[in-house]
């Protein structure tokens, strides 16, 4: 019997399961292939300010609270298992590319100034000046010092080398439901549980709770050149649709993404590359000489909302899910939520917005 | 004397009654939340969604929002650059959602987004022949608009200015020949960057609006979703009315003599 089963091993569950171990409960892990899903994909942004968009002032709340936990919970995670996630601090540069695009910037600029954040407007040359693989024409940008970025997959490798050392029990199979006293597997074993949290991610349907969590596919690519080519993570805004390129400390580039709603398609396609490359070289004309080392769909966990589901949705279950394009940034502050819910303390006020309840109108 | 009413003025599109005459689009909503809220915000009875960026067959999608609030599906072909691509996504689509409506559309240029003439007009030829009750998106050419009508379909649907771009209509004359020409409805389609565009269109004489990101990209997309729906009225409302004349001097409006 496991003192707390959570069910999806992502960087949201995997964090869950080694905060709640380091508590000195007994924790398993639920999962055919861990860090195989969105985790594998992400790109590891931990941006909430320059991801800021009109209506989603409580998705800012959430990611700016997460964001302070990151550089703790990275120390933390990086002494436990001995591994470097690549946590850069450089912050996020959001470029323009032609006119209308740093029209869209500024009045962005205008609406983060209005719920108080700070905003450091750059003219293109200064963009440039910071990023000299820039193309000339950017008109202009913003520069958001406080965003981080980290690399996702390190921190899969590091937060399973920790539940290792912490005596986690990893088990290899597929959910199909819960049961009283545990979670049954598609192959008919019951591991039995006290306590379960849901971090089903994408596949959360699967386990028929009636969260209404629905796949968004994202298409990303990775690219390896020499190491420094960007200094920051650059997003940009190319003839109205969005694309970023996070640098890694190895050379690697992950640029992305796409958003589609089109179930459980994880196909790479010819068109998605071909917008992701084509957006991406308008920013950085050099990426032409890149390797291309990776192309590749995942599923993000997007509710009606674009908000999380955090709370006890039973007696013994608690969810830990429906992350969407956040799972990687909201990490730290959903395991502290959770493992405050497992334990009987007062979880961060700032959860009642993720509450699984506010769902029950009907509406969904 | 002509008596005051608002009502029994429904739109007629295909032989199917509408009450509402504002048609929405979905793409560019930050939530699907959101965009709820401003369908309904709106008071559309027809939405057109993109069928190259939604499976019918996931859970939980945009289709999901319009079947729960009752709202018909246009399909649209967004994304086509030739008509042979246009028709292949519409047969999709109906097979899919079980309609035979489709709102074609058959870009010409990735930048402007205008549309592609010849083939839209080869595309409807094509989709009438196929049973398919067609509303061609076009640009403000009172010219195809009549061949466009000539080979069958339902409806028109002028540009007021490129997709996404909010410049309004630019050529109010090209619109108010449209409709003083057609004998199907006419739909601006495209360009409404704010309310009085909208009510600018029904001002001219055209049957309903369609647009998304004036609503779906606005600081707030329901409280612009509601201004559409006004405006629309009102512009409705103002265009059977009549307007005054314009006049270069001032006329009393309470003279001494009539």
């Amino acid at each position: 019997m496991y003192d707390v089963v959570v069910i999806g091993g992502g960087v949201v569950g995997l964090s869950i399961a080694w905060r709640t171990a380091e508590r000195g409960l007994a924790v398993a892990v639920v999962d055919p292939g861990p860090g195989s899903g969105a985790s594998h994909a992400a790109a590891g942004m931990l941006a909430p300010i320059s991801e800021v968009a009109y209506t989603e002032e409580p998705s800012l709340r959430l990611g700016r609270e997460s964001l302070a936990l990151w550089p703790a919970f990275a120390a933390d995670l990086s002494a436990a298992a001995a591994v470097d996630l690549d946590l850069r601090a450089d912050g996020t540069l959001a470029v323009a590319y032609d006119s209308d695009d740093l029209a869209v910037l500024t009045d962005l600029a205008a609406f983060e100034e209005s719920l108080g954040i700070a905003v450091e407007r750059l003219t293109g040359r200064e963009c440039r000046r910071l990023e000299p693989m820039l193309a000339p024409v950017v008109r202009g940008g913003l520069l958001a010092r406080d965003d981080l970025w980290v690399n996702p997959r390190r921190v899969v490798r590091a937060l399973l080398t920790a539940l290792a050392r912490a005596g986690v029990a990893m088990v290899p199979g597929r959910a199909s439901g819960l049961v009283d006293g545990g979670v049954r597997l598609t192959r008919g074993e019951v591991v039995p549980a006290r306590q379960t949290v849901v971090a089903t991610g994408a596949w959360t349907a699967e386990l028929g709770l009636g969260l209404p969590i629905r796949p968004v596919k994202g298409q990303i690519m990775r690219l390896r050149g020499p190491a420094g080519l960007l200094t920051r993570c650059v997003r940009g805004l190319v003839r109205g649709t969005s694309v970023y390129l996070v640098p890694r400390a190895d050379g690697e580039i992950t640029v992305g993404a796409t958003q589609e709603e089109l179930g459980f398609d994880t196909r790479v396609t010819a068109g998605g590359m071909w917008e992701l490359l084509r957006d991406a070289r308008e920013l950085v004309p050099g990426i032409t000489e890149l390797e291309i080392v990776e192309f590749q769909a995942g599923l993000r966990p997007g509710t009606p909302d674009n908000l999380p589901v955090i709370g006890r949705i039973r007696p013994d279950v608690v969810a830990a899910t429906g992350h969407h394009r956040g799972g990687i940034l909201l990490a730290p502050l959903t395991a502290d939520g959770v493992v405050a819910m497992l334990t009987g303390e007062q979880p961060s006020q700032i959860l009642k917005e993720c509450d699984p309840g506010r769902f029950d109108g009907g509406n969904h | 004397m002509a008596e005051f009413t608002t009502d029994a003025d429904d739109l007629v599109l295909a032989g199917e009654k509408f009450t509402s005459r504002l048609i929405m689009g979905t793409g560019g909503a930050p939530s699907l939340d959101v965009l709820d809220q401003a369908l309904v915000a709106s008071g559309t009875q027809l939405t057109t969604v993109a069928m190259r960026r939604v499976d019918p067959a996931a859970q939980g999608s945009v289709l999901d929002v319009l079947k729960r609030r009752g709202i018909r599906v246009l399909p649209n072909t967004a994304g086509c650059f030739t008509a042979g691509e246009a028709v292949l996504t519409a047969r999709l689509a109906r097979e899919a959602l079980g309609t035979d409506w489709v709102k074609l559309e058959v870009i010409a240029d990735e930048r402007t987004l205008l549309p592609d003439p010849v083939e839209t007009l080869e595309a409807a030829e094509l989709l009438v022949a196929d049973g398919f009750t067609v509303l061609p998106y076009i640009g403000d050419d009172p010219i195809l608009a009549r061949r466009l009508e000539l080979a069958g379909c339902a409806a028109v649907m002028p540009l007021g200015s490129p997709i996404g771009s909010g410049l309004g209509i630019r050529n109010p004359h090209n619109i108010e020949l449209i409709v003083e020409y057609a004998n199907v409805p006419v739909i601006l389609d495209a360009g409404v960057g704010t309310a009085s565009d909208a009510a600018q269109a029904m001002e001219l004489g055209c049957a309903a609006v369609l647009l998304a990101s004036a609503v779906t990209r606005a600081g707030n997309p329901a409280l612009m979703a509601s201004a559409m729906r006004h405006a629309v009225l009102a512009g409705r409302e103002a265009h059977k009315a009549g307007r005054i004349p314009r006049r270069r001097y001032a006329e009393a409006s309470s003279p001494l003599k009539a």
